[in-house]
């Protein structure tokens, strides 16, 4: 059987029936329907397409290739991890929110045009909102208000890019886009914004931390990988990736060391890999590109597992925060050893999942004699391995007994995150099925001695510096100024400034055009002659005391014409206006 | 519930120092392998026995020296948004 239908209309669709379902029968029809859509995607052949007209134009809601259904095969394999792991949950709403932000993406993988592309992509931010907002308390409520602006402020920049696109080109087909204009730059920061790449990236730990449990191991797979299956789709060899990406691994991983907050460490842990598949999208060869992919495969897999691991630690506990965590190891085993895979396979320890798909990019800096961006991903490799290798289970597992005795999560937690670390290993070990599954053929063996060696070398020697230097990374209650400091701090800041400026410029103008001006016109147009008079009088006497005491205001005022001043002088000027003009003109 | 007192393996200071053993001579295991091997070399340097290990070790050092340094500016109170 084949069914040409677009998977994301079709999880879309699935999800109008969530409200009228309840119970156990609505969480069996969650898990069921990406469980089908994944079948829906085996099922379709390569180059298969769907179109619409649309105003003239040709929609194109369906583009089936090796990249669309690769990634098409991992959002609904998450999506199925996720609603297994949310089984406990009552609340429809995040259901609803969650299935509609998983068919939007869906949407934008399987877009052939950047019409819908950019339709999907602002569904997906609106959808992705409320698993924020279901929290329910009022930070999360204030983080999906920035989440949501920031979000329409990147869409809007994507808007602007393809507006001009379509105009420079005619086409608005999604393709790689090899001309470098302001339509192009612009779609490429809307893309980026996505991606969270600094200095736009303080959205993702700003938020993602705040949203619910479940809303956290779903957020984590799927905005910032459209947006870096948007970059391979539409800018691939861009040298500027490379450097982006470079950036990215760093700053990770640098403000992940920083944070207190668990979930906050992975959230910034996410930006350090998505800088990974940028780097090897800026390199743009076939093997970065592959590794690119299978990289940001095996991540949403091993990503989804730790804030699982995470999340079920803030379900159990109630807490998030390293220094109120501690000694978990006793109580949580489980939960332990499934965080402890999802560590290890970002870390790239070999027999896991990060170790066959990272060493694609790396390989690939490398085969290009690309020294530093090579050097970058090793250090960043290394780094990887401190702060979501050892301090995420560390700090939360081990370190300090804090006296928290939680007991394991619940059957349907414990399943998704066995689940997770199955596929972590098995793809560790076996990576020919996911190899198989990338857009251009695989020529490469990880499993060398000299690499295996390698990356143990790199990661045991990370592990020694940690423990050597665990007094300098002794956890306190703080959180770290980001790039959200301008709209949150400055911003306030700048109005504040900018208020203080208008408030100065209206006492001014009060001054000046009610109090003083209208009351000097209205003197001077009253008596012309005595205003004259006195401010010659003014002007030329030193001491306004004498001024004073003589009141020759008032006894000028008496001498002279009175309120009938004005109306004279004007008269004899006009007059002698008329007999200037008689003269000349006669 | 299980009780607040417990004590688990890694509250004893006896098995800590036996990790710390362990943890040495793992590094100590990854280093021989270069004795016996020539890795195929990209920029020379990587060719060096223990190049990973101290790549490892001095990255990973920078990175917590670093992040401490600049941690004394980014950190900040958790309510300073709330201010």
């Amino acid at each position: 059987m084949s069914a040409n239908v677009p998977p994301s209309l079709f999880l879309l669709s699935g999800a109008l029936l969530i409200p009228y379902l309840k119970g156990h029968i609505r969480n069996w029809y969650t898990i069921i329907l990406p469980a089908v859509t994944f079948y829906i995607i085996w099922q379709l052949d390569i180059g298969t397409a769907w179109h619409l007209s649309f105003f003239d134009r040709e929609i194109i809601l369906l583009r089936v290739d090796k990249l669309s259904k690769v990634f098409g095969y991992i959002f609904t394999l998450n999506a199925f991890a996720a609603f297994v792991y949310a089984y406990y949950l009552k609340d429809p709403s995040q259901h609803i929110a969650a299935v509609t932000y998983m068919g939007s993406a869906l949407g934008v993988v399987f877009a052939g045009d950047l019409i819908s592309l950019y339709f999907f992509w602002e569904m997906m931010a609106i959808a992705s909102t409320f698993l924020i907002l279901a929290r329910q308390t009022q930070k999360s409520l204030n983080a999906g208000m920035r989440y949501i602006l920031v979000h329409i402020s990147g869409g809007l920049c994507l808007l602007a890019g393809i507006m001009l696109h379509i105009s420079q080109t005619g086409s608005i087909e999604f393709y790689a886009m090899n001309d470098r204009n302001w339509g192009t730059y612009l779609i490429l920061i809307g893309f980026l914004v996505n991606a969270a790449a600094p200095p736009f990236s303080a959205w993702l730990p700003d938020a993602y931390p705040e949203a619910t449990v479940t809303g956290g191991v779903i957020l984590s797979a799927y905005t910032t990988k459209t947006a870096v299956y948007t970059l391979i789709r539409g800018f691939p060899a861009w040298e500027i990736l490379i450097w982006i990406g470079c950036i990215m691994t760093i700053y990770g991983i640098i403000y992940a060391l920083l944070e207190n907050d668990m979930r906050r460490i992975l959230a910034y842990s996410i930006i350090n890999q998505v800088g990974f598949m940028i780097t090897g999208i800026g390199i743009g060869t076939m093997m970065s590109l592959n590794g690119c992919v299978a990289h940001a495969f095996c991540h949403i897999i091993y990503k989804a597992l730790l804030w699982m691991s995470a999340g079920s630690v803030l379900y159990m506990t109630g807490k998030s925060r390293c220094t109120d965590l501690g000694g978990l190891y006793k109580t949580m085993p489980r939960t332990l050893l499934f965080g402890i895979i999802g560590a290890m396979s970002i870390s790239a320890f070999p027999g896991t999942s990060g170790f066959t798909s990272k060493s694609l990019i790396v390989e690939g800096a490398l085969h290009e004699h690309l020294v530093w961006v090579w050097l970058v991903l090793e250090i960043a490799s290394a780094g990887v391995f401190l702060h979501a290798g050892i301090k995420f289970p560390y700090f939360v597992f081990f370190a300090e007994d804090k006296g928290l005795r939680p007991g394991e999560t619940n059957r349907t937690m414990r399943c998704a995150m066995g689940f997770m670390s199955f596929l972590c290993i098995f793809l560790g070990f076996y990576p020919q099925p996911l190899y198989a599954l990338l857009p251009y053929p695989v020529h490469y063996q990880a499993y060398t001695l000299n690499h295996v060696v390698a990356q143990f070398q790199l990661l045991m020697f990370s592990a020694l510096v940690f423990f050597l230097f665990l007094p300098l990374l002794k956890r306190t209650e703080t959180i770290s100024i980001d790039t959200d400091w301008l709209y949150r701090k400055g911003l306030s800041g700048f109005m504040g400034i900018l208020g203080s400026l208008c408030t100065r410029i209206a006492h001014a103008c009060d001054l000046i055009f009610i109090r003083t001006l209208p009351q000097s016109l209205n003197r001077v147009v009253k008596n012309p002659l005595t205003s004259l008079v006195t401010s010659y009088l003014k002007a030329v006497c030193k001491d306004r005391a004498v001024l004073d005491r003589f009141q020759f205001h008032q006894r000028l005022e008496a001498a002279t014409f009175g309120p009938m001043g004005f109306p004279i002088l004007l008269s004899l000027m006009l007059w002698l206006c008329l007999f200037c003009i008689l003269m000349i003109w006669g | 519930m299980h009780s607040k007192q417990s004590v688990g393996y890694f509250d004893k200071p006896k098995n800590i120092k036996r990790l710390w053993i362990i943890l040495y001579v793992i590094c100590g295991l990854t280093l021989i392998p270069d004795f016996f091997t020539t890795r195929h070399t990209y920029f020379g340097i990587d060719g060096l026995i223990g190049f990973y290990a101290l790549l490892g070790f001095v990255s990973c050092a920078v990175l917590i020296l670093f992040s401490k340094l600049v941690g004394l500016i980014l950190k900040v109170k958790e309510n300073y948004y709330e201010r």
